[in-house]
């Protein structure tokens, strides 16, 4: 009890998405890109170089018909703790360009800093990071919904999905301007949990009680992707499907049962 | 001083060393690393008040209520509005990305004249006054030779005050021709009226049922009003609400099912039958409903009870003999089960056949106008305008036929057939079409057999369009008036498609216009003026504000502060009061035509020895298919495993590619009897084998340079294939084969 009242004053938000829920209808990844200034080029088709913070997946159980099963798994950043904030891509900037903010759970991302050595995009086991090899154009007057709230990003820099944190950065004025101690759940939203039609993103504060993901990041069902590297991402799934929870992790063929990883 | 090779050296190792103990390279670097960030064209947007419009969406029929946020006059993010009745917060990637249609490079920015030929996007700049003075001209014209009728409009609806006034224009003026763009609607309309004698929607009340069956309805791919769907969705999981897909191909719908049913494709009107077969064979009906509620059960009963046995049924349909029976005793077992119907997106009408199977299911249950149950809602009439007066010219235009045949002694139900449309431009040369206007549809896009559609616009002399944006249809005009975009007019949206309560959204100009574009019902008043007479007499508002706001009366300020006016109380009427047909019941056999529920099988076109597979569409809430296309987001969230650069790939089943000689990405021809095409393949286990999916909603032209020339636009690869009751173009897809590139 002593423990967990002490790790309270940090914060660590988190999302826990039901795949059982999500239907693959990509209003996330869009919500994402219209909120954060995200680039798009004429041809986008090559996803290596295609900017999506989040990114939605496509994964089949590869039975053939008609035993085939289709499930869909969005992939923000996962904001890996690692063991002490010690985040795969946080260890290796040489620029400290990213970096794991201990009061909010937050893996930052600052372009400005970024000098474009992408070595936290070989360490990013989960590819969530992305390189501006051009520079961003809008087409003539597009420029005009640019959000002024998040910077738009220069060739050469590597960028990421960042929770929204201008979000946060809002919902704690707000919250200082109303003279609460702390910021209400629906204050701070990412976009895309905020767009989901299917209610399958739910976004919080992972050490609250409080908030919906505390609960629901302790169903039997839940996982989190590759999570025997000891990444230990904030990011949960949910899915009743054995095959989706196996396929969130690399398991050999002659392994068994999924095991939980110990953090 | 002589430069000895030793010297040399010493001088380069000595530079080298030099240099890269100073602090140059590093300086030099980290200079290059912040000048190449800095260049100024990164923009900085600029920061100021923020504030909040509530409006409606209106790039689907949808229907959903939006939240847009701006900063300053600009707006920056599209939203979906808290606690509006359909959608509640979510909304779909079409709806996010409304910002890149309103700023982006399709906009129409001004009147144009066209100066090139058709399709070769040449224009001439031209003021409103010109652009209506022509207009209006050869609208004088046409009525003057005493033509009126030779004078048509396509509408993407029929329903709300913009299409209405192009509606009572074209009659006040004399043309029986308004036409509104084909989709399931047309196919549930016929069935009620068949028989419920009901003019009416249907509505469906989903998220009260307990099981749902759907006949290839595309539940999470667009079919209904999406968000709302989606919504369901997830509060079946929650109610535990059984889902059974039946369709070909393990759609995003079908993986989100509980039960995947395959199915021979076409031949959902047969299983729909068998599961009627059983049901009453077992008397697993409503007893009531049936003995009190309809007629012509007995008659139907021995109809089906003859034909549609289930090892039959199981023949035509690839299904287990057992598969459905079990199926038909879940369904009529459940308390409040509902079966809908309209494969995909619901933009292709289905046979009268298969959608009357399906509503005799609903019958049989007796789940109708109740809750968890499929409602007939009537149109909620809030349009109430003085009557029109007709001149004589307008009256003899008015008396002429349909020039496609709705109404007629053949097809007297259907209201609409723009398929027939098409064919009769091109071949009926008593009919000859004089002057065309074009509002929120596509048809040079969205019809099948596309470069058929084409031929005959080529044919018509006087296109007229209201488009905000640049697209297919758009191309071929001689004129077009810009409309505002939604986000920049005012215009009411009525209750959508399939929802059973009213609710009618407010849409609400969110930013002031950026272009030289008009309102189009403002538009319509002006033409409407400069032919004076009863026609300028039938529009007696001073604008189209002063009309709308003038129709929705008291509902007008709710709906300026809420977004939308709704009636949660509404229910639906009881069974007494239900059915409009002379015998106040139900009738399986329709008393007046002897029509009923069965399968008339809608074969496609060609030869199974010439084309050995069969090509059908798969929709994407990803790809919008409809009047509007896919903005530059959209296209960057496909997958490449649907478009690869500018290749669309197709999904066949690995066994079929296999003994074709195909494997993953190959390059293929596809051919149809219509047309063919080069695409990649994509090996997907979850379709049946002989079947070809392809995604619709690409292949663009003419629209801007995100979208055009990327994939194949399924509408050109199959032909129209009309229903023997409705008329309507019911085409599932056709037969097909592989070659190699």
């Amino acid at each position: 009890m002593k423990k967990e009242n002490k790790h309270s004053k940090f914060k660590k938000y988190g999302m826990v998405i039901d795949l059982d829920k999500c239907t693959g209808c990509g209003s996330c990844m869009v919500a994402c890109m219209a909120e954060n200034n995200v680039p798009f080029k004429q041809d986008e088709s090559d996803k290596l170089l295609s900017i999506t913070w989040l990114r939605l997946f496509r994964l089949t159980n590869d039975k053939p018909f008609p035993e085939t099963d289709v499930c869909y798994l969005p992939r923000p950043c996962m904001h890996c703790e690692g063991h002490g904030g010690h985040s795969p891509c946080v260890s290796v900037c040489p620029s400290t360009a990213t970096d794991y903010s201990k009061d909010t759970g937050i893996v930052s991302q600052i372009y400005t800093r970024c000098f474009g050595c992408r070595y936290c995009m070989a360490s990013c086991p989960y590819k969530a990071r992305y390189f501006n090899w051009w520079d961003p154009v809008w087409p003539d007057g597009m420029e005009k919904y640019l959000s002024p709230k998040v910077s738009p990003r220069m060739r050469g820099v590597v960028e990421k999905c960042s929770f929204c944190y201008h979000r946060y950065q809002q919902a704690r004025d707000k919250a200082y301007m109303q003279g609460k101690p702390d910021i209400e759940e629906s204050d701070y939203q990412t976009a895309c949990a905020q767009a989901c039609p299917s209610g399958a993103i739910t976004f919080g504060d992972l050490n609250d009680a409080k908030h919906a993901v505390y609960q629901l990041k302790k169903d039997p069902h839940a996982f989190r992707l590759l999570e025997r590297l000891g990444t230990n991402p904030k990011v949960y799934y949910v899915s009743s499907r054995e095959w989706v929870r196996r396929a969130g992790d690399n398991y050999l063929k002659d392994e068994g049962r999924l095991k939980k990883a110990v953090h | 001083m002589k430069i000895d090779r030793r010297s040399f050296l010493s001088f380069l190792i000595g530079g080298a060393a030099g240099t890269s103990l100073s602090p140059l390279p590093w300086k030099l670097m980290d200079d290059s690393s912040i000048w190449t960030q800095m260049w100024p064209w990164t923009p900085v947007p600029e920061d100021g008040a923020i504030s909040y419009v509530n409006s409606v969406c209106t790039l689907c029929p949808g229907g959903c209520g939006i939240t847009v946020q701006k900063i300053d006059d600009r707006a920056i993010k599209i939203e979906g509005m808290k606690q509006h009745p359909l959608n509640d917060g979510g909304i779909c990637m079409l709806g996010l990305s409304g910002l890149q249609l309103l700023y982006g490079p399709r906009r129409v920015k001004t009147p144009l004249k066209r100066v090139g030929t058709r399709g070769s996007d040449q224009w001439m700049k031209i003021s409103w006054k010109e652009a209506i003075a022509e207009t209006a001209k050869k609208l004088d014209e046409i009525r003057s030779d005493n033509q009126p009728h030779d004078v048509a409009a396509i509408s993407g609806s029929d329903r709300g005050t913009v299409p209405q006034l192009l509606m009572r224009f074209l009659n006040v003026y004399g043309s029986p021709n308004f036409i509104r763009t084909p989709s399931i609607q047309d196919s549930y309309e016929l069935t009620l009226r068949l028989m419920q004698g009901n003019q009416s929607m249907a509505g469906f009340d989903l998220e009260n049922s307990d099981l749902v069956l759907s006949f290839g309805s595309g539940i999470v791919d667009g079919w209904g009003s999406p968000v709302r769907m989606i919504r369901a969705k997830s509060s079946w999981q929650r109610s535990q609400t059984k889902v059974i897909q039946v369709e070909p191909r393990l759609s995003n719908s079908a993986a989100k099912s509980d039960q995947w049913i395959p199915i021979n494709p076409g031949t959902e009107a047969v299983l729909a039958l068998g599961l009627a077969h059983v049901i009453i064979k077992e008397s697993l009906y409503d007893s009531v409903f049936i003995e009190n509620y309809s007629i012509g059960f007995d008659e139907w009963k021995r109809h089906v009870r003859d034909e549609y046995r289930p090892d039959n049924v199981g023949k035509i349909t690839g299904i287990d003999e057992q598969t459905i029976v079990t199926l038909a005793r879940t369904f009529a077992r459940a308390s409040k089960p509902l079966a809908i119907c309209g494969k995909g997106q619901g933009s292709t009408p289905g046979s009268i056949g298969e959608f009357m199977a399906v509503h005799a299911l609903n019958a049989l249950v007796g789940n109708m106008n109740k809750a968890g149950g499929i409602w007939a809602v009537a149109d909620h009439k809030y349009i109430d305008w003085p009557e029109i007066n007709l001149d004589d010219i307008s009256k003899n235009g008015m008396s002429k036929g349909r020039l496609d045949g709705a109404g007629s002694k053949t097809y007297p139900f259907t209201r609409y057939r723009l398929n027939r449309f098409a064919d009769a431009v091109d071949t009926d040369d008593k009919y000859p079409l004089k002057m065309l206007f074009i509002h929120d549809a596509n048809p040079l896009y969205t019809m099948h057999d596309t470069q058929q559609v084409q031929k005959a616009f080529a044919k018509i002399p006087f296109i007229v369009s209201f488009s905000s944006y640049m697209n297919e249809t758009t191309q071929y005009a001689d004129i077009i008036l810009p409309n505002h975009t939604y986000l920049e007019r005012f215009e009411d949206v009525p209750t959508p498609t399939g929802i059973p309560k009213p609710v009618i959204g407010l849409v609400k100009p969110v930013v002031d216009p950026q272009f030289d574009t008009r309102h189009i019902g403002d538009v319509i008043i002006l033409l409407a003026r400069a032919l004076g007479g009863n026609i300028s007499a039938a529009f007696p508002w001073k604008n189209y504000q002063a009309c709308l706001q003038d129709t929705l009366k008291g509902r007008w300020q709710t709906m300026i502060d809420n977004g939308f006016w709704s009636d949660p109380d509404f229910t639906a009427p009881s069974w007494e009061a239900s059915f409009g047909l002379p015998s106040e019941k139900f009738e399986f056999v329709n008393s007046d035509t002897g029509l009923m529920p069965k399968s008339d099988l809608i074969s496609i076109e060609g030869d199974e020895a010439s084309y050995p597979l069969v090509l059908v569409p798969h929709d994407s809430i990803r790809l919008a298919k409809g009047f509007v296309s896919d903005p530059p987001f959209m296209v960057k969230s496909v997958s490449d495993k649907v478009l690869k650069r500018d290749d669309l790939l197709v999904e066949i089943n690995p066994e079929t590619a296999k003994s074709l000689g195909f494997t993953e990405g190959s390059k293929a021809v596809i051919s149809t009897p219509k047309n063919k095409a080069s695409v990649k393949l994509h090996l997907f286990h979850g379709i049946m084998p002989g079947i070809i999916a392809m995604p619709t909603g690409l292949g663009h032209e003419g629209t801007d340079e995100y979208i055009d020339g990327k994939g194949v636009n399924y509408n050109r690869l199959v032909g129209p294939v009309e229903d023997p009751v409705s008329g309507l173009d019911v085409a599932w897809g056709i037969r097909a084969k592989l070659s190699k590139a």
